[in-house]
């Protein structure tokens, strides 16, 4: 167990505090850095996906783990930022400027989502942003002459600077650069007053408002930062799949981007990119073991579905904290050998409470 | 008459037909959310399940109809229980967002379940109502008739058993505060259990309903989405707003698919859900007191 020794402010809130973070987190990076000249094509195209589906769930982690804002048709603003950024290139725009507009169009439209937040919360957000992402992919579907409708909507090239970056390699590290970039922004927006304040409108907007946050201001400015990031991911997830279709953004990958920040954990940055870990590589991991399952049960299209849900439900049932919760308690367990004790962790004893009359 | 008249007529029928359906699958959602405080999104899943278990009895396995109708909503009571009794119960306590999670991971699991037993194709199965009456220009289906009447019976039956019996009193007291009730002698667990299981019920008798207007199909489920609409627009966690905001919104559906572009019969409940949270959180027959949450 470490103690830390703190003889300035500014150490309380370093985000790398010890010599060995600095040593983990940099063979982390050197392995991802060395990983695409060793892995086989197919793994380089699934850890990129893999980094997409992070950042996706980073954005998404903001407003709902950090601001306690449930949303749950995050796949709109994917879909938003996707179609944006494949329009614009179309139009001629530089690749930069594009991705950069995607993020601004969507973070625009997470304002317009957003304000509405203001009036409702919990539940009815959580039905409004449901609603909100039903009606984006039908649009996305009669939309004809922007979006191609159902025929779908090839991509243009990926070329930034005018280097040609369509390689598997190069977009690897194009979509590792942009989740390093967006991870470090947002640790460092997450750890400043900005994020200090979202995390106290999610624990309570009372006391948060007493303290003097503009809570409403706060909850809009959430949205936006959350909008604007998932639309960096829909813009990436363009060049990905090359070729759109409003079905890719149904209310699947919604459901999909909220069951990664639960399962990850809510309220940690490091759950988000383990949440998404978990649910990118499982439908991978299920088609691999389907040969071994019983024919009549692998022929099936609703087994992914199926360990989805039953994914969650474990999660939500025995480990509230999800997979961050999960290695806090791990690391916990082996820092303090032989001393761990269970109730470290225990929650307290909750009753029945009425949310109905707040 | 005229003949824009009679058009607009039939399709207010129609929408009436259909809109006494999501108000059922309302009021069904309603039920568990008044008792539980859980917003249960494998509501439709269950109405799904129920409408397949109902072909497999009717159309694979031959039952005569009138045997299979019970069988179904026993079915259905039975999973229903189950689900409050084996899964939701241990989430007791937990905020509500816990509850929204769960009952999705349900829902997946069903929907997975079901298209693992019996495939992604739609089917059909034979009903004894297919005739229609004439009523001056106007066309009535006897289907339409029957979903109606059959919507009529459930909700006044629901409202007996709510406000007039003994049981229904007791579940009304331990919606309204558990722990005065359970304080009370109220067996609050199997109450909410029981509840779960009328709801289950009532999603199957939806499920049974729509099976013959729209196919057996596993996007059945969809009909929650549509219940949600309603839920809103007549006030959420009322029982008469949940009928009167189903029959609405079904009515929207179907002028909105004649009147306003292609396209808007699909987005119109959808629409209707956002404007209302947004400018009139409260719905047409909304509680009155205390901030909506």
């Amino acid at each position: 167990m470490r103690f830390p020794y703190d003889t300035s402010y500014r150490d309380g809130l370093r985000l790398l505090r010890y010599r060995s973070d600095w040593l983990s987190y940099g063979v982390l990076l050197a392995i991802l850095l060395i990983a695409p000249h060793v892995l086989p094509k197919f793994f380089v195209g699934e850890v990129t996906y893999l980094f997409i589906l992070c950042l996706a769930s980073l954005g998404l982690m903001v407003l709902t783990g950090y601001t306690g804002q449930v949303s749950l048709g995050h796949a709109a603003f994917m879909a938003i930022g996707a179609y944006a950024h494949a329009w614009l290139l179309g139009q001629g725009v530089p690749w930069v400027a594009s991705a950069m507009g995607a993020a601004l169009l969507s973070a625009l439209t997470g304002l317009l989502i957003g304000l509405p937040a203001i009036r409702v919360s919990g539940l009815y957000l959580a039905m409004v942003t449901l609603a909100f992402s039903i009606v984006v992919e039908q649009i996305a579907g009669r939309w004809k002459s922007v979006t191609g409708g159902h025929n779908g909507m090839p991509v243009p090239d990926l070329v930034v600077f005018g280097l040609s970056l369509g390689g598997l390699q190069a977009f690897y590290y194009l979509c590792l650069t942009m989740l390093v970039v967006v991870l470090i922004g947002l640790l460092n927006l997450l750890r400043s007053r900005t994020g200090r304040a979202f995390i106290g409108v999610r624990d309570s907007e009372a006391a948060a408002h007493a303290l003097g946050i503009h809570v409403a201001g706060t909850k809009v400015l959430a949205f936006v930062v959350s909008a604007a990031i998932t639309g960096l991911a829909g813009a990436l997830m363009a060049h990905h799949v090359q070729f759109l279709s409003p079905e890719a953004f149904s209310m699947l990958l919604s459901l999909e981007l909220v069951l990664m920040v639960v399962i990850g954990g809510l309220g940690s940055v490091r759950g988000a990119v383990l949440g998404a870990l978990l649910i990118g590589m499982l439908p991978t991991f299920i088609s691999r073991i389907k040969p071994l399952l019983p024919d009549h049960i692998a022929k099936q299209m609703g087994l992914e579905i199926f360990m989805f849900g039953l994914v969650l439900a474990i999660f939500v049932l025995f480990e509230p904290r999800g997979l961050n919760g999960r290695w806090l308690k791990l690391r916990t367990f082996f820092e303090t050998f032989p001393l761990y004790r269970r109730d470290t962790f225990r929650r307290g004893k909750t009753y029945m409470k009425s949310e109905r009359y707040r | 008459m005229d003949p824009a008249l009679v058009q607009f007529l039939q399709l207010v029928i129609n929408g009436v037909a259909i809109g006494s359906i999501y108000a059922l699958v309302a009021l069904g959602l309603v039920l568990t959310y008044k008792a539980t405080e859980v917003l249960n999104f494998a509501h439709g899943d269950v109405l799904m399940a129920s409408a397949f278990v109902g072909w497999a009895l009717i159309a694979a396995a031959g039952w005569p109809f009138w045997l299979a109708i019970p069988a179904v909503l026993v079915f259905a009571a039975l999973l229903g229980w189950g689900l409050d009794r084996q899964v939701l119960r241990r989430i007791a306590g937990q905020p509500q967002f816990a509850g929204v999670m769960l009952t999705i991971a349900v829902a997946f699991m069903i929907r997975g379940a079901v298209s693992m037993i019996f495939g992604p194709d739609s089917r059909r199965f034979e009903t004894p109502f297919s005739g229609r009456t004439q009523l001056g220009p106007l066309v009535i289906n006897d289907l339409n008739l029957v979903i109606f009447g059959v919507a009529l019976v459930v909700t006044l039956a629901l409202f007996w058993f709510l406000g007039r019996t003994r049981l229904g009193r007791a579940i009304q007291a331990a919606s309204q505060n558990q722990l005065a009730a359970y304080l009370n002698g109220i067996r609050v667990k199997a109450l909410s259990s029981l509840v779960w299981a009328v709801s289950g019920i009532v999603a199957a008798i939806c499920g049974l309903l729509l099976a013959p207007v729209a196919l057996v199909d596993i996007g059945l489920w969809v009909v929650v989405l549509k219940a949600l609409a309603a839920l809103v627009l007549g006030g959420f966690g009322s029982v008469p707003g949940a009928i009167v905001g189903g029959v609405l919104i079904g009515i929207i559906e179907q002028l909105a698919g004649v009147y306003l572009p292609d396209g808007s019969k699909d987005v119109a409940a959808y629409l209707v859900l956002i404007g209302v949270l947004v400018i009139w959180p409260r719905g047409l027959l909304g509680e009155a007191h205390g901030r909506r949450v």
